[in-house]
């Protein structure tokens, strides 16, 4: 069977794929961006530009990394800032990458003070070397913030708002504004941002982060000179944060149908799947391709083309959205529904971790010994199906939850009703609904 | 004068070097993260129930993860002195690997032995002390022998506060670490080093070349200590019943491999072209492979009974067979052939019989041998332990000795490959030390 096209379109912006390189080092200059492009990577987000005198990097480590034993990162960091390169040059380049590559999308992330006359002056400027869009950066969480750039503005809605206006009042082209995550709910700055009259939001930038101590000196590591600063955190570790908050904005009255950019550790075409069921309608990738490289782009495009097809859908835009529906607040939750583990013998090794965390942390609902064997069974009478033991089973497809359809549960010794009860018509909730 | 098959120098001492060498390389660092990620924590670990000393192994091995090595070698060697020996030696595919779980779904365990290794080799190799005496008790303890069992309890007993003289027949301590096992398991006079790492607990006094029988009597032992911890091993060893078995070529395999451990240069070892090894044990691998290494041409282990029933576990057979060695099962020797010198041996083809006992079946071969080696196993001599009053009692040829260890004589204790359920493995004597070294603490502290 072939392969389906995976032909995106995001803000009329065309891509041969919905997989863009953020803004960041991999694409901060022309012999990278040639380089992904040849790849076959569908744009990029061109490298935060900013006022000259270009600022300065440190010459010591920009990088942290948490590692699994293996040596695969995790969880990233880095205190690197927006580009260093004069402006000049930065556009200059640009402008060649996009006459070379038109069938790419091409976005210029921009960081500026907040002042009209900046977005004014600098706008025009780079508009003027043919990029598709800008994405305005209100999301580095290190050293730009202490400028009074990046987060700082991202944390406060009303100058998103303010900003955007600015920006949107001179560009001609489509503006992305760049969410932080450091902030205690996204909606309010997404919110802002659509009221400044953003075309899209992306989302989410680095987190604030420190990565260790060194065991040696008892100093923050990665230092500079015996100190360190917090720095962006990213990578596969930080996906769940970046699904909840894009599904946030999808899903609430005041943002959706505004379009998202899904960002935070996308490294495989399943990471992609996570973003565009929960709204995004394209992923930007930062860290999988710094720790391998532009080619992991060959799994990402095959990898999605052929879910795509496996699951009869045309293209991408047949995905977007589509587990939006299934994320709704606690309160909602069916109290009814009542899942019991179970334990296939036949796939078990007996390691017996589903019984220790069972026994400690949970709910003592797994045997260890049956008849004087080593045995791990589910004891319904006390297991609440809280997916502890899925979740520490080392056996994939070993230990499922099992919905009890009928009969009684004999936790609760209450017949299992299979109309839908949730918490606000409950009959403990002091502020409970009349059911209807 | 031996005849020209049997010759030193078969290999150039390079190529001997590099036979003998480490048989299974230390782990690297990154290798040891790897291999110890693997490790699943499991509750109630099987491998720790089929360690013969309990060491709990997903606790060592998650020190190992999170590069607390002390803390590593601390959870082995405190249930299992000999830790280090044990990583080497240790048929770990019969004990602890093979109760891994990994082994139910993808049929390769943690490397639990090479990981043991990488958990202890730095520990004894920068001698770090890891234990502590307790306040002296004024309590002295007598450990007859010098190997596993005896270094184990002496051990714990000094540890204990207890003070201890070993009493070793041999010229060093160790036992069948030194003496015994393949060469190649042991490289780098592993098993002197980890002894002297024992001993650097203090309160444990050795006297070597004394011997039960000899210069010691079990009676003037009882009453010049507190207790008694036998751990003589077994000395004498089993015969083929067959004719002309002492002819001039028949070797005992277990003289031969101490030899072997303790020749400066191995290139100067005398070694058949021909070799054959009757027995089917752990000794039988081991001279057979060594023969090999030191450069015998053809090497037949010829085995009784049939592949399952070996006493060498299948990974030890195969390493055998890796390594040049043919392995004949269902035959036993019937006459050893030659004049002066041995010529050769005639087997009898065997089965088992309806009762399950081994029988002929008439049909007979030979194998043209320079040198035969006998390994048919080890029997405990009693001798030394003779004429104690009142006598030791006896199980099945072994000290008959109870769950802690205690024989029949009260305040004497034995274990190791002398008492009754020894399996000839150091893993098991070192527990039997550790147990009796337990027990007579208990005893002392009761008797106070």
């Amino acid at each position: 069977m072939s392969a389906i096209d995976l032909a995106s379109e995001f803000l009329g912006i065309r891509s041969p794929n919905p997989f863009w390189l953020a803004s960041a080092p991999p694409t901060d200059k022309a012999y990278n961006v040639n380089r992904a492009f040849e790849a076959g990577w569908g744009g990029v987000v061109w490298k935060t530009l900013g006022e000259d005198p270009p600022i300065v990097n440190v010459s010591g480590p920009r990088y942290g990394a948490i590692h699994s034993n293996d040596r695969r990162v995790i969880g990233f960091n880095n205190v690197e800032l927006i580009t260093d390169r004069p402006l000049e040059t930065n556009l200059k380049e640009i402008r060649q990458v996009k006459r070379d590559w038109p069938d790419r999308a091409l976005v210029v992330s921009v960081m500026l003070p907040m002042n009209r006359e900046a977005w004014a002056r600098y706008v025009p400027m780079i508009e003027d070397t043919g990029a598709d869009a800008l994405e305005l950066n209100f999301g580095c969480p290190h050293g730009m913030s202490e400028r009074g750039m990046g987060s700082a503005v991202g944390q406060v809605p009303e100058y998103i708002q303010q900003t955007t206006e600015w920006c949107k009042s001179v560009a001609r082209v489509p503006v992305i504004i760049k969410l932080t995550p450091n902030v205690t709910n996204i909606l309010g700055p997404a919110k802002a941002a659509k009221e400044g009259g953003a075309d899209a939001v992306s989302l989410i930038n680095t987190l604030n982060s420190i990565m260790r101590v060194d065991y040696d000196t008892l100093t923050m590591y990665p230092a500079t000179d015996g100190k360190g600063s917090h720095g962006g955190y990213c990578g596969p570790a930080v996906k769940p944060i970046a699904l909840h908050m894009v599904a946030e904005i999808a899903r609430n009255p005041a943002t959706r149908g505004l379009p998202i950019s899904g960002i935070g550790g996308v490294s495989d075409w399943r990471d992609a799947v996570d973003f565009l069921a929960l709204g995004a309608s394209n992923v930007q990738v930062c860290t999988a391709a710094m720790v391998y490289g532009f080619k992991i782009i060959d799994d990402l495009t095959s990898g999605l083309s052929h879910f795509l097809r496996d699951k009869g859908m045309q293209g991408v835009a047949d995905l977007v959205g589509r587990a939006v529906p299934s994320v709704t607040d606690w309160q909602y939750l069916n109290l009814n529904y009542v899942v019991k583990a179970r334990i296939d013998q036949d796939l078990c090794i007996k390691c017996g971790r589903c019984h220790i965390v069972c026994e400690d942390a949970s709910h003592q609902a797994i045997t260890h010994t049956v008849n004087g064997e080593r045995r791990f069974e589910v004891i319904d009478a006390e297991c609440v199906g809280c997916n502890l033991c899925v979740s520490v089973c080392p056996v994939v497809d070993c230990i499922t939850m099992e919905r009890l359809t009928g009969g009684v549960d004999t936790r609760t010794g209450r017949a299992i009703d299979e109309t839908k009860q949730d918490w606000t018509t409950h009959p403990n909730n002091p502020m409970r609904r009349p059911a209807g | 004068m031996p005849p020209p098959e049997i010759a030193p120098g078969r290999l150039s001492p390079a190529e001997i070097e590099r036979n003998f060498a480490d048989l299974h390389p230390p782990l690297s660092k990154s290798e040891a993260l790897i291999a110890a990620d693997r490790c699943y924590f499991c509750f109630a670990a099987p491998c720790t129930t089929a360690c013969p000393t309990g060491i709990d192994i997903p606790r060592f091995i998650q020190s190992i993860r999170s590069d607390d090595i002390e803390g590593a070698a601390y959870a082995i060697l405190s249930e299992n002195i000999m830790g280090g020996m044990c990583a080497r030696v240790c048929p770990t595919e019969v004990l602890c690997e093979e109760a891994c779980v990994r082994n139910v779904h993808e049929d390769k365990p943690v490397d639990i032995g090479l990981l043991q290794r990488f958990a202890t080799d730095p520990i004894l190799e920068a001698g770090t002390q890891l234990f502590e005496r307790a306040a002296p008790t004024g309590r002295r303890i007598a450990v007859v022998g010098g190997g596993p069992a005896a270094l184990s309890c002496a051990h714990r007993l000094a540890c204990l506060g207890h003070g201890v003289t070993i009493y070793c027949r041999d010229g060093k301590l160790a036992g069948l670490n030194e003496y015994g096992i393949a060469a190649y398991k042991a490289v780098d006079d592993f098993a002197q080093r980890e002894a002297s790492y024992i001993l650097s607990i203090g309160g444990i006094e050795v006297r070597t070349d004394v011997a039960l029988g000899r210069e010691l009597s079990l009676d003037s032992l009882r009453r010049g200590y507190d207790a008694v911890f036998l751990a003589i091993g077994l000395s004498g060893v089993n015969r083929l019943g067959i004719e002309s078995e002492d002819m001039d070529g028949v070797i005992d395999a277990v003289r031969y491999i101490a030899e072997l451990r303790q020749a400066a240069d191995k290139s100067r070892l005398p070694v058949g072209r021909r070799v054959v090894v009757i027995g089917g044990g752990m000794t039988a691998i081991d001279v057979a492979v060594q023969s090999r290494l030191l450069g015998a041409e053809d090497v037949t282990i010829v085995y009784r009974r049939g592949r399952e029933q070996m006493g060498a576990s299948r990974y030890e057979q195969e390493l055998a067979q890796a390594d040049g060695v043919l392995v004949k099962h269902w035959a036993r020797p019937a006459r050893i052939l030659g004049e002066a010198r041995v010529a050769g041996v005639e087997f009898e083809c065997t089965r088992e019989g309806a009762d399950g006992r081994l029988e002929g079946k008439g049909e007979f071969f030979t194998l043209p041998a320079d040198v035969v080696f006998k390994a048919v196993g080890q029997e405990f001599s009693v001798d030394g332990a003779n004429g104690a009053n009142p006598a030791l009692r006896m199980e099945n040829g072994r000290i008959a000795v109870d769950a802690e260890r205690r024989t029949s004589i009260e305040n004497v204790w034995a274990g190791g490959d002398c008492a009754k359920g020894g399996k000839d493995l150091t893993v098991v004597a070192v527990q039997d030390g550790k147990l009796a070294a337990q027990s007579i603490d208990h005893y002392l502290r009761q008797r106070q």
